[in-house]
């Protein structure tokens, strides 16, 4: 072995873990994509800036279920999947479709067009729905996989 | 056409800014709280608060949204990873923890998306 390579192969504990270049495409590519679909979203369903932001409401809900089945599922089911699909679909896509500056500055601005009400009202909807969806997303991907496991154990 | 091209290039580079965010900071601090994803969502406010006030209205204004408002804070900012991470810590039954992570994330980002807008207001 040349002693060029085996200096490559020495850890390097200053190197962060993790941040190697091809995981950053992969979540760039995903938030690419992520962010073009949220916009798709909210061009086919706009709402106007005294309205009550359903749009980003449920593109924030159905990122966070969306999330907990991913999660759930690549953990129970594909452990051994590639490494780049949790950053690909997980930080990148779902990470890039949901949004929580939109939200903010919902929240935001209707206070700022005299709508408190509404402004409070998306604030704590959103918690609520955010939440409610990743528990609902990781239960059902849990309750599925599970299934399928003891009909796996069971066959065997 | 254009308008796709430029909200997807300000998600080419927002998503990746959290990822590295979080990176660095569970190399930096070594603790549980996602200070990353709090970074990413935090400064994501203040930016788009900044620039829903100082961006102006017209074709370079409209651009300039597409990619810095729709593309960059929205792909910077998350709401997927922010729940899930929450999850994680109940599951745990670190539920104090999960209730300060989301009150200080949801606290500072609304106060920082206002002050993000007076900073506007009051620079231009």
């Amino acid at each position: 072995m040349s002693p060029r390579m085996r200096l490559h192969h020495q850890t390097h504990p200053d190197h962060h873990p993790g941040a190697q270049p091809a995981v950053v495409a992969a979540v760039a590519i995903g938030g690419a994509a992520g962010a073009v679909a949220r916009y798709g979203a909210e061009r086919l369903w706009p709402t106007g800036a005294a309205a009550f932001p359903w749009t980003v409401l449920l593109i924030n809900t159905v990122g966070c279920f969306l999330m907990g089945v991913l999660m759930v599922t690549l953990k129970r089911r594909f452990p051994g999947a590639p490494r780049l699909i949790s950053p690909l679909l997980g930080t990148g896509l779902l990470g890039g479709f949901t949004t929580f500056s939109h939200y903010t500055d919902n929240v935001r601005q209707l206070f700022g067009e005299g709508r408190p009400g509404y402004a409070v009202g998306c604030l704590l909807l959103t918690i609520v729905a955010a939440l409610a969806a990743v528990t609902a997303g990781a239960f059902s991907a849990h309750a599925v996989l599970g299934r399928g496991y003891a009909l796996q154990d069971g066959a065997r | 056409m254009t308008d796709w091209l430029l909200v997807a290039a300000g998600g080419l580079v927002g998503a990746p800014v959290r990822y590295l965010l979080g990176v660095d900071a569970k190399f930096r601090l070594h603790t549980a709280f996602p200070w990353g994803t709090f970074a990413a969502n935090a400064g994501a406010a203040l930016l788009l608060g900044f620039l829903a006030e100082a961006v102006t209205d017209g074709e370079l204004g409209n651009r300039l949204q597409l990619l810095l408002a729709v593309g960059f804070c929205g792909a910077l900012s998350t709401w997927s990873t922010f729940s899930y991470e929450l999850l994680t810590f109940t599951s745990a039954r670190r539920v104090a923890l999960a209730a300060g992570y989301l009150a200080l994330t949801v606290g500072a980002g609304v106060g920082l998306s206002f002050a993000g807008a007076a900073v506007a207001r009051a620079a231009l």
